[in-house]
């Protein structure tokens, strides 16, 4: 699926990974300069708080968060959305923690076939039959909970469990404090941000986002993109439950439900555009640090959950009216 | 989401300037009017099937049951219509609910009625939160609906802890009573009623019109020099009004408020809307069919209950109606498109 590129617009691209792409990109810098001032924050707010111990914990559990981002940021720069996400991340950890009787490896491969299962789905409906992402989504996911519910009640005799090598996944920490999700995370951070900026299929990605029409105008088999896309966002849902239910180690109903609205929330932050056809994978990485830091920053404060909710939001809010205005 | 949204008007436009044109339209007009209550007799008929014992308890029941969803579909069906979407109707019928049930514990039937007129108020207020932050700071709709839904689900959880408070039983009975006929229950009175006293007079004058202009095509109808903020604010604002009815109604039928209601309303709201036939591009539907669309889906977990089918099926089978209806839409277009 790739396109040659034009040999000008390769070197343009050529040194666009690492960290003077970082610092170009301006959005990504001025959500450095923002998480750095959270962090300060809450070295101002408790001193002696933020140390290698912490700098792990917060990667540790932003990692579920980047990797759902990570599926978010593919089909919101195609102008899609997924709400089913959340669903699915639950129905992975849920199949693979009844499966471990059969073996690590199968109980894996059946948590990641849920994923594989509802991003066709998606794909097909919103490639081929053209139904809104929004409202796709949304009733997959409410197939794939439903679905999940009568599945575990019909295993009442066989509980679920979580293997330790997943447990060391979600919560364990190696190599001198490096939380082990990181090597999950960083791979597919590095493959997302290469990705997207210099394969065909991450600029068919941005083509389609800007303009579906002229992209089939222009002969791009559009709906093989979406298809694979869809697919795409759905494994990588299904590898952060995984990765979320190493971290709670016990596998229930509504385990993911919680990370659907910050996956939308760290990608907008992130710069990624609503509409489709602006923004990268790591602005989406920022964002899911900013969310996690700040979610520790409310926790050291003693915020009660309703209220961490409403700050929450009310963040979100003034960050997606600023970009609005910035970008328009 | 603006390009189907212009494609379609133009295709209305098309289709119109024809005399097939227009039969084509009438048959549509009166196929969404007819097929959702076909859709529920045949419903009604099976659950009758299956349950021969139907009487006007399990009548009442139903519309009970389907009163706070049949209010969340209407309130999406407004919002949907002027282009928008109101992805906060859940947590505002929440937050009613829970200030309801708060307030009204130890009140008089008087006070609770003066204290529901306040709380639609604040339903009201709240819509107008929403539009005015759509309109004023052209962030796209679901963002800002998806972030003030968490807003106000923080709010409920503020206001009530856990499940609990009450009503007096005069107001609960508003909703959850029989006044006339034993297969006449409140609560479908209710819905009638209220559906009808906001709905009509905004669908009968002006404010409506503008409100299906601006869905169907907001460039078009800024060009006529229709004030679009102020269309999609008011579209808010009954969609506030109509969440905080059916926040009250829930409030009557299940006694108690419960502040983590929320989410299952958006959701099923949104799918009762686009079963009963409004178009998620804007500026198509009506009020009728998702508030019976809405009877549907509470239909089906009963059903399954009847049948002796695990009721969560219920859940499975909901996504996929929402999905086939949808994917059926979306295969009419693009067979329409290739002709």
């Amino acid at each position: 699926m790739s396109t040659p590129a034009g040999s000008a617009d390769r070197r343009r691209l050529r040194p666009a990974i690492g960290l003077a792409a970082l610092v170009r990109n301006r959005t990504v810098a001025a959500l450095s300069l923002l998480l750095l001032a959270f962090v300060l924050g809450i070295e101002l707010a408790r001193p002696g708080t933020v140390n290698a111990v912490w700098v792990s914990n917060t990667i540790l559990f932003a990692a579920p968060l980047g990797i759902l981002a990570a599926g978010q940021t593919l089909v919101m720069l195609t102008g899609g959305i997924d709400l089913s996400l959340a669903s699915v991340a639950t129905a992975s950890a849920y199949l693979m923690a009844t499966h471990t009787s059969h073996g690590g490896v199968a109980a894996v491969l059946a948590g990641l076939a849920v994923g594989l299962a509802v991003g066709v789905v998606n794909g097909l409906g919103v490639a081929v039959l053209r139904v809104q992402p929004l409202v796709m989504t949304l009733g997959t996911g409410l197939m794939t909970q439903g679905v999940l519910i009568v599945y575990s009640q019909k295993l009442l005799a066989t509980g679920p469990h979580v293997p330790a090598f997943i447990v060391a996944l979600g919560s364990g920490k190696g190599l001198d404090s490096i939380p082990i999700d990181l090597f999950l995370w960083a791979p597919i951070a590095a493959l997302m941000v290469f990705g997207l900026r210099r394969t065909g299929f991450g600029r068919l990605l941005y083509a389609i986002g800007d303009n579906s029409e002229a992209c089939l105008l222009a002969g791009i088999r559009v709906w093989q993109v979406l298809l694979v896309n869809y697919t795409i966002c759905s494994l990588l849902a299904a590898m952060a439950g995984l990765v979320i239910v190493g971290g709670t180690n016990a596998a229930d109903m509504s385990l993911a439900d919680v990370y659907l609205l910050p996956s939308v929330a760290a990608v907008i932050i992130g710069g990624t555009s609503i509409f489709g056809g602006r923004g990268g994978y790591a602005g989406s990485i920022m964002g899911a640090l900013m969310l996690t830091v700040l979610n520790s920053l409310l926790t050291l404060l003693d915020a009660p959950e309703p209220f961490k909710q409403i700050l929450y939001g009310a963040i979100i809010l003034v960050l997606a009216a600023v970009y609005t205005r910035l970008t328009e | 989401m603006k390009g189907p949204a212009r494609k379609d008007s133009l295709a209305v436009a098309r289709v119109a300037s024809s005399e097939i044109g227009l039969a084509r339209r009438f048959v549509a007009r009166y196929l969404s009017l007819v097929g959702m209550p076909a859709l529920l007799v045949v419903f009604l008929a099976l659950t009758v099937a299956i349950h021969p014992q139907f009487a006007a308890f399990d009548a009442q029941s139903l519309a009970m049951g389907a009163l706070p969803l049949a209010f969340a579909a209407a309130a999406q069906s407004v919002v949907l219509i002027s282009g928008g979407i109101d992805l906060s109707v859940g947590s505002l019928i929440a937050v009613a609910n829970v200030l309801a049930a708060r307030s009204m514990e130890n009140a008089t039937f008087g006070q609770s009625l003066g204290l529901a007129a306040l709380i639609l108020l604040a339903g009201a207020t709240a819509g107008a939160a929403n539009g005015l932050l759509v309109v004023i700071t052209r962030v796209p709709d679901v963002v800002i609906t998806l972030t003030t839904g968490f807003i106000w689900g923080g709010v409920a959880l503020l206001i009530l802890e856990k499940p609990g408070g009450g009503a007096p039983d005069q107001f609960l009975d508003l909703g959850a009573g029989t006044s006339l006929t034993e297969w006449l229950s409140n609560a479908l009175i209710l819905l009638v009623g209220a559906v009808a006293v906001i709905w009509i007079p905004v669908r009968a004058t002006r404010p409506g019109l503008l409100l299906y202009a601006v869905g169907s095509d907001r460039t078009a109808a800024f060009r006529s020099g229709i004030r679009i903020g102020q269309a999609r604010l008011l579209a808010y604002v009954l969609g506030g009004l109509f969440s905080a009815v059916g926040g009250l109604g829930l409030t009557m039928t299940t006694g108690i408020g419960s502040p983590l209601a929320g989410v299952y309303y958006t959701l099923s709201g949104l799918a009762a809307a686009v079963i009963g036939g409004v178009s998620l591009a804007g500026g198509r539907g009506g009020l009728v069919g998702p508030v019976i669309a809405a009877y549907v889906l509470t239909l089906i977990p009963a059903d399954l209950i009847f049948l002796n089918i695990d009721p969560n099926f219920g859940q499975v089978i909901q996504g996929t109606l929402i999905v086939l209806v949808v994917m059926l839409g979306g295969l009419l277009t693009v067979l329409r498109s290739r002709r």
